[in-house]
């Protein structure tokens, strides 16, 4: 275990880099910089900044100095906004998202999971059907329509919750749902599937036949066979959730760590578009890798080598 | 023929027995039911099930309304006319009512009118088209080049496949957003360049925006369908008939394309199915952003975000290209499934 943690560290290492290298090639690849949108910038200021931000070198020296810079933990000075570090906007940024990311984890496990679970005991029942339609038809709404669903009922026409920032709990409560909206019904899907193929194991009816209760059966047996999948999904999930959602930060204008990527993409922020992908990479990376070892944990079958 | 006198109590054997068959033995030996194919037996089982083969119809219906209803509608998507901007569903402007009065039939304006005076209904419709039209190329590539990528890995194995994994893990990390915005720009340029020559006055027609769409949907999310490809391969090349067929002297170019592609038919065709309605999706979020189709051309998701603005006056220019995102992505889905459900060696038993 502790040499395959070892070894999927290093690939990780690996893998991080090549993402870093990447972005870096292609971003600099494009066209336009970071000082062409504002105006009456005559060729001489330009040149300074350029100079201040070591950009007028050539590239290759750019990406050995910010190689350099990162592999001592330094993500650079953010060019758009002025004498703050890239670290302390993401530091500033990442916590909002990543707690509306959690709560909406949360969430969507606590409804998913069991929801899965329940249609996949009453098979071919009312409440079965009805579950699989409800979360078919759930993971077919696109976020920006059940951002806008839920503002126009609770902000426009029941005048119940607040549409826009984050100033008290109450603010926190639309855009959780809209985010665990997908997630909850996609894992519902995931959960009833699995179960359905585990309540068919020879296992289950051993349990039966030995006068396993109900209750005990399912609790022991059937729900921790059947979390696999869903475990496997939370990783990349929890990767998404908690590094913002573009959308529904823009829709309930949350000052996250989502809205900030795609507007230092845009206004070709290149310090900080290096620094957000290489966090928001490291956090994918090591999402996936804490969900396989919980795999090794919840499922003794599995040998991690 | 001789007689041969027989014994009741020897163990002889009876000539009888090696006679040639008669009429009526032979009928006994008639194949009652036909023997039933993949193809066969997969579409009888989808015919049965009546929620997938509705949203079949329903895929079928929604591509007769973007596809056909447009070249047929009395409005032209671009069509902008003075004086009706902005009216509700089923309102006629003073210059139509003027000309209704003098008698002439003005076909009404299903949804309205947007700001420029262009009909909403034809806007939708056309957005569906394109909205459609991403999906459905985007769906394509992505099976193309993630069922051979995935069949090359998964065949070779050992270090190749390391490589080949890799590269898919890393696409899988970078954030799609950033990749999207950055070829975006970069291919912005040159696209508009190449379809200055005569050989690609088409893409003018489509827009560098959607062309780069397409490249970008190419180049990110072909990595599920490897994936997906690898493992089933992996498992299909343990099979007797690819030993047989490398004992034949096949090369791995042939096994790949004649006998291990050809046998996960079921799971591309169900993953393609399923892959459409999360290209649309996508298709629907970049154009949400402004990064997607360009306009005039109206896409779903473009149509949704410019709704967005004037939504509390409005509601309904934001609800109806909704809508038909929900109402297509839904019928993607539940055909997806059946189709699953059909074809699915795995599910087969249940």
């Amino acid at each position: 275990m502790p040499k395959y943690i070892l070894k999927r560290a290093i690939m990780s290492l690996i893998t991080a880099f090549l993402v870093a290298t990447m972005t870096f090639f292609v971003m600099n690849m494009v066209p336009g910089g970071p000082f062409l949108a504002e105006k009456a910038v005559t060729p001489q200021a330009q040149a300074a900044m350029e100079a201040k931000y070591g950009l007028d070198k050539p590239l290759i020296k750019q990406y050995t100095t910010y190689m350099t810079g990162l592999l001592h933990g330094d993500f650079g000075l953010s060019i758009k906004k002025r004498g703050r570090t890239v670290a302390q906007i993401i530091a500033v940024k990442f916590p909002v998202s990543a707690r509306i990311g959690g709560m909406a984890l949360v969430l969507a496990v606590l409804t998913g999971v069991p929801l899965g679970a329940v249609a996949a005991f009453n098979r071919g029942k009312f409440l079965d059907n009805l579950i699989i339609v409800l979360s078919t038809a759930g993971i077919a709404i696109p976020s920006f329509l059940s951002s806008t669903l839920l503002v126009y009922v609770f902000t426009t026409k029941l005048h119940l919750l607040p549409s826009l920032g984050l100033k008290d709990a109450r603010s926190y409560v639309m855009p959780v749902i809209a985010l665990a909206l997908y997630p909850s019904f996609y894992m519902a899907r995931l959960m009833r599937s699995s179960m359905l193929d585990v309540m068919g194991q020879d296992y289950m009816r051993t349990a039966r036949a030995k006068g396993v209760t109900t209750f005990k059966s399912i609790f022991k047996h059937a729900l921790r066979n059947a979390i696999l999948p869903v475990i496997t999904y939370l990783g990349p999930l929890l990767a998404s959730l908690m590094t913002g959602s573009f959308i529904v930060e823009k829709i309930f204008n949350i000052p996250g760590l989502g809205s900030e990527f795609v507007s230092c993409i845009t206004s070709r922020d290149y310090p900080m578009i290096m620094g957000t992908t290489i966090f928001l990479a490291v956090f994918v990376i090591v999402m996936n890798l804490f969900v396989d070892i919980a795999y090794a944990f919840v499922d003794p079958r599995i040998k991690l080598k | 023929m001789e007689e041969i006198k027989k014994n009741p109590l020897s163990m002889q054997v009876s000539m009888e027995d090696f006679m040639p068959a008669s009429g009526e033995d032979k009928e006994s030996l008639v194949i009652m039911r036909e023997s039933v194919g993949f193809w066969k037996d997969g579409i009888r089982r989808f015919r049965k099930n009546k929620i997938a083969m509705s949203a079949f119809f329903l895929v079928l219906l929604i591509m007769i309304f973007c596809f056909i209803v447009p070249a047929f509608y009395p409005y032209k998507y671009e069509q902008q006319m003075k004086g009706s901007e902005r009216l509700a569903p089923m309102q006629y402007s003073k210059v139509e009512k003027a000309e209704m009065e003098k008698g002439e039939k003005i076909f009404p304006h299903l949804l309205g009118t947007d700001q420029n005076g262009r009909d909403y209904m034809i806007r939708v419709l056309v957005g569906g088209r394109v909205s459609m039209t991403v999906g459905l190329v985007a769906s394509v590539l992505i099976l193309m080049i993630g069922s051979v990528f995935g069949a090359i890995a998964g065949y070779f194995g050992g270090i190749i496949d390391m490589i080949m994994m890799r590269i898919v893990d890393i696409i899988y990390t970078v954030p799609d957003v950033l990749i999207i915005i950055l070829l975006a720009q970069t291919l912005k340029f040159p696209l508009e360049k190449l379809s200055m020559l005569p050989a690609f006055t088409w893409m003018q027609k489509l827009g560098s925006n959607m062309i780069s769409m397409f490249i970008v949907f190419a180049l990110l999310y072909w990595v599920g369908m490897a994936r997906i490809v690898r493992s089933q391969i992996m498992i299909l090349k343990q099979s007797e008939y690819v030993t047989a067929a490398r004992a034949l002297g096949a090369g791995p170019g042939r096994i790949i394309f004649k006998h291990l592609i050809v046998n996960c038919i079921g799971t591309l065709i169900v993953t393609t199915t399923l892959q459409i309605p999360s290209s649309i999706f996508t298709e629907s979020f970049l154009s949400f952003l402004g990064l997607g189709v360009q306009a005039p051309m109206p896409s779903l998701g473009s149509l949704a975000s410019a709704a967005l603005n004037g939504f509390q006056t409005y509601p309904e220019k934001l609800f109806a290209p909704a809508f038909l995102i929900f109402i297509i992505i839904l019928s993607f889905n539940l055909l997806g499934d059946g189709l699953r459900d059909a074809f699915d060696p795995k599910l087969k038993q249940q």
